[in-house]
């Protein structure tokens, strides 16, 4: 990931790169700024991930072991916080600078400042968010979704140093989306008519729309948090004449597109590498395009299926089961799509293929039991316990992560040059892809039998289960371990040298520059047949 | 194409044959894979709903993976296949765009008549108002004198591994909820604090408990018997360790129950006036005091008075309780308004009161020789 950059920099002559981390501080380069932002996502990847080993350590057995119950919930909180903003959306908000302006001819992003800042103000909120679990009190305990009046009359005062934080998490994120959009707009190259662009780019465009349609949705929301903690008002409490519930209104109406931004970029990365590792087209080009604009429109009318029992009135159940029902259809057209795709292709399985042949796979199976949870009277089972948190996190862990590790096996070779270490990458596939299900898989059974999320001690019926996802969950941390050293590796320019189309059956610009991409692409738009 | 419908075919009924035995196997108690059946009309309804969306994306899921894992299988280049090169069909997307759409129409009839019933509370026979704090449940019987809390009632040496597991670890509390078999139990729910969740699984019935709103839930069992369930929603702390037990009685011996009840607590109303005339000495204040305050206190404040800094106050050497009795009894009494510190008075007797306020006063190196009786919350409470 870190690039062939520093020397190429040095060929360039109209370019004085300062070196060491002024350089990375400085920065105004598309290719430095993906850099940062994906090892930044892998650092917090790591840091959620050591948070929810203490969660499974602590529910191997039942009975209170090694932490106590408030402990527990800052650690569920945080860990969330921290995979949602932290690791997911940077990751992608990487990928998206990396290949954007790769992808559509352009010489960089719109913005090259406002980029260097949306990237170094993450550190500062996470290190705002993880500094506040060091305090009198502790972190955040709310759970990532902070319902009030939990968070507010009833939390601490370090829910001053989240609502700041989350603050600058929602900043960032909106400069980025803005730089994507003007960089779409304004920079393609000529003849880069919209239903040319490559789908991973359609997807970041309607992404960013959402970003900056919802952001400031999830600002309002804590700053109201923080005005009724802290300054009297009573926009959720009811002694006041506010409404709690209304809370979880405003929350899911950020919410809900939310978890689209961290899905639709994962399709679009998925539909660049069916293709060619079938060495044939994407089925339904058109169709995917609208299939993504019909799921975002369609991702603001549907918040309320987190609130079935909250206690809305019938006709609002039935509105928003049959909306939520209906988003399955155009997520159904593009899982079609891709397997109408492989169909009489030539497939072969190079490791970023199996990860996409793994997302589709596991990504069905939680859009599926996203299906189950759409149908009102069985969400009222479902709701709040081990099967939202299978669900969830099928489509986040084995849909989000693995796509976004798919695409830096795909892209990595064109960063650096050089062909990553294959074998340490099968490792890594075939390592998470075991350990991953034995760690969600049987969630979908406790929820079932009856096991509540967000405990951190359990009944004696849940007890064999979760020794299985614990020890699942230890071993898919353990095998992100291979990924960390493969990717060092990779960073040092280990590995044998690729040629510039990298995968036999790659299309696209980012395929005819030479390899490593240079410091400086597309000075000259180049011309697109 | 003959041999890949016969494939599909069978791959398909074991599947469904495996989720019909996985369901029916009786191992069920320990090995519970599949959601509860239980005990009412609905909560059949909710199970049959589940099965039937089970299926539908077993269904669902076989034939797409089976397309995928055929092209993975006979269309790999090492098996020398030669990309085909179309990449749009009008019809088939259209197709399976229909499809779906109509597979959904098919499952929201059912899903909305269910939920159309059990969202309908009217002509219920008993209401029950369902409180939830941090972290019990009140129970409170509309139509009768009834009303008490309910607590877990694991004792915490279970919870931090020196005693061994109970049976219902987790899942038992001191005075279960009692509601009649047959007939139409309502439950108003609401909260005095945070939001809560009442839960029970088998009755199919899961409800928010709102701070300052009212939400309507209903059941109607047919089995007698006892029915565990458990919070269902974050609501601080203790929200792993606020479990709901509620036992199912025939009318008539529901009935006698009630009666009982209503003696109960009005002999110790009567009691309480009883008391008030009454000194206890500084032990039976210790003893009672301590015995209320792991029950009522210790959650929060800690069994050591330590409290949780930042979060909870530790108690000793608490400038209030060390120096200022009225304010110490006024916020035990009345708790304090905008915080997790909840009023009392309804929660525990005046001797209690006066008990656990003693026992604050002289416990953990506290001691400063205070002594609070009955009379004194009663004074307080009757405001003199
Ligand atoms: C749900 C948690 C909780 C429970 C249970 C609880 N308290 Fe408290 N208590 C608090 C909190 C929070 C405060 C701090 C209120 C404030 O901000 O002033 C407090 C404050 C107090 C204070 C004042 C301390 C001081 O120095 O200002 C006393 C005395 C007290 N509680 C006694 C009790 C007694 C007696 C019980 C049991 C009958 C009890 N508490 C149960 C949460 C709790
Ligand atoms: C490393 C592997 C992971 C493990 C073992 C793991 C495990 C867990 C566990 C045990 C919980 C707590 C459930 C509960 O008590 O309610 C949880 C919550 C959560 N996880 Fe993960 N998780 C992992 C990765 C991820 C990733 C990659 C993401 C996001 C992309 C994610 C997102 C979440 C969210 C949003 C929550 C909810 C937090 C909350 O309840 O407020 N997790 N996870
Ligand atoms: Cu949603
Ligand atoms: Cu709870």
């Amino acid at each position: 990931m870190s690039t062939a950059t520093t020397e190429l920099g040095h060929d360039d002559h109209h370019h004085h790169a300062p070196s060491g981390i002024k350089r990375w501080l400085y920065t105004t380069n598309h290719k430095d700024i993906g850099t940062l932002y994906l090892w930044f996502a892998f650092i917090m990847f790591l840091i959620g991930g050591a948070m929810a080993m203490v969660i499974r350590a602590e529910l191997f057995q039942p009975g209170l072991q090694i932490v106590d119950p408030n402990f527990f919930n800052q650690m569920t909180t945080v860990h969330g916080l921290i995979m949602v903003f932290g690791a997911v959306m940077p990751a992608f908000t990487g990928l998206a600078n990396w290949l954007v302006p790769m992808m559509i001819g352009a010489p960089d992003m719109a913005l090259p400042r406002m980029n260097n800042w949306s990237f170094w103000i993450l550190p500062m909120a996470f290190s705002i968010l993880l500094a506040s679990l060091f305090m009198e009190g502790g972190g955040p305990a709310f759970g990532w979704t902070f319902y009030a009046p939990l968070s507010t009359t009833y939390s601490n005062d370090t829910t001053a140093l989240f609502v700041f934080s989350v603050h600058i998490m929602g900043i960032s994120s909106i400069m980025g989306a803005i730089n994507v959009i003007v960089t779409i707009f304004n920079m393609r190259a000529p003849g880069m008519t919209w239903m040319k662009m490559p789908l991973f780019v359609w997807t970041w465009l309607i992404t960013a729309f959402l970003l900056i349609a919802v952001m400031p949705v999830l600002a309002g929301a804590v700053t109201m948090v923080l005005t009724d903690k802290f300054f009297g008002t009573s926009f959720f409490s009811a002694s006041g004449g506010g409404d709690p519930v209304m809370f979880q209104h405003i929350f899911w109406f950020f919410g809900h597109p939310e978890v689209y931004i961290m899905i639709l970029p994962a399709f679009g990365i998925i539909s660049a590498i069916i293709p060619t590792f079938s060495r044939k087209k994407l089925f339904g080009y058109a169709s995917m395009v609208y299939a993504t604009t019909s799921i975002a429109l369609l991702s603001f009318i549907v918040w309320a299926h987190h609130m079935f029992t909250t206690g809305m009135p019938v006709g609002a159940e039935l509105f928003f089961m049959f909306a939520t029902m209906l988003i399955s259809v155009p997520t159904g057209v593009k899982v079609f799509n891709w397997v109408a795709t492989m169909w009489r292709g030539s497939l072969t399985f190079e490791v970023p293929m199996l990860f996409a042949l793994a997302f589709i796979v596991l990504f069905t199976i939680g859009g599926l039991s996203g299906l189950m949870l759409a149908i009102v009277p069985v969400d009222f089972q479902y709701h709040d316990t081990y099967f939202v948190v299978a669900h969830f996190h099928y489509v986040l862990v084995t849909g989000a992560i693995f796509s976004i590790m798919a695409a830096v096996y795909y892209w990595l070779p064109k960063w650096t040059g050089k062909m990553f270490d294959i074998t340490l990458a099968k490792w890594h596939f075939w390592c998470s892809l075991i350990s991953v299900n034995v760690l969600f898989f049987p969630m979908h059974f406790v929820g079932l039998a009856g096991m509540p999320r967000r405990i951190p001690d359990y009944a004696l019926q849940f007890a064999d289960f979760n020794k299985w996802i614990s020890l699942g969950g230890f071993a898919f941390g353990l095998s992100q371990l291979i990924f960390l050293a493969l990717l060092i590796k990779a960073c040092r320019k280990k590995g044998e040298p690729v040629s510039d189309q990298v995968w036999e059956g790659a299309e696209g610009l980012e395929w005819e520059i030479p390899s490593p991409a240079p410091y400086h692409t597309f000075e000259t738009p180049p011309v697109i047949k | 194409m003959k041999k890949i419908w016969s494939s599909i075919l069978v791959i398909l009924t074991s599947l469904i044959a495996f989720a019909v035995s996985a369901e029916t196997s009786s191992t069920a108690d320990q090995y519970q894979l599949n959601l509860r059946k239980g005990v009412t009309e609905i909560s059949g309804q909710v199970y049959d709903l589940h099965m039937l969306m089970f299926i539908i994306c077993v269904v669902i899921a076989v034939l797409v993976f089976g397309a995928m894992f055929w092209s993975m299988f006979f269309h790999r280049k090492s098996r020398g296949a030669q990309p085909a090169n179309f990449h749009e069909s009008v019809k088939v997307e259209i197709a399976w765009t229909v499809v779906p759409f109509i597979i959904l129409v098919v499952m929201a009839f059912p899903a909305a008549k269910t939920l159309i019933a059990m969202e309908d509370p009217e002509n219920s026979e008993v209401t029950i108002l369902v409180t939830g704090s941090q972290w019990k449940w009140h129970y409170k019987y509309m139509e009768n004198d009834v009303e008490y809390y309910s607590v877990m009632a694991t004792q915490q040496e279970q919870i931090n591994n020196k005693f061994a597991k109970g049976e219902n670890y987790l899942l038992e509390v001191d005075r279960p909820l009692v509601i009649p078999t047959g007939k139409k139990v309502r439950f108003l729910v609401t909260s005095d604090d945070v939001i809560h969740s009442w839960w029970v699984p088998d009755f199919a019935v899961k409800k928010d408990a709102n701070p300052g709103f009212i939400n309507e839930a209903w059941t109607n069992v047919n089995e007698p018997g006892i029915y565990r369930g458990q919070c269902a929603e974050l609501c601080g702390k203790d929200h792993g360790f606020m479990p709901i037990v509620v036992i199912a009685k025939e009318p008539a011996e529901y009935q006698a129950w009630v009666n009982e009840q209503e003696d109960i607590q009005r002999k110790a109303k009567e009691e309480e006036q009883r008391l008030l005339a009454m000194n206890m000495t500084m032990e039976e204040l210790m003893v009672t005091g301590e015995q209320v305050y792991l029950r009522a206190c210790a959650a929060c404040h800690q069994p050591n008075g330590q409290g949780l800094p930042g979060v909870f106050p530790a108690l000793v050497g608490s400038d209030m309780v060390l120096n200022d009795m009225t304010a110490h009894l006024d916020v035990v009494i009345n708790g304090k308004a905008g915080t997790a510190m909840q009023a009392f008075a309804k929660q525990l007797t005046m001797s209690e009161l006066a008990a656990v306020i003693t026992y604050e006063r002289n416990a953990w190196g506290n001691d400063t020789g205070d002594m609070v009786q009955a009379k004194d919350i009663n004074a307080v409470m009757t405001g003199q």
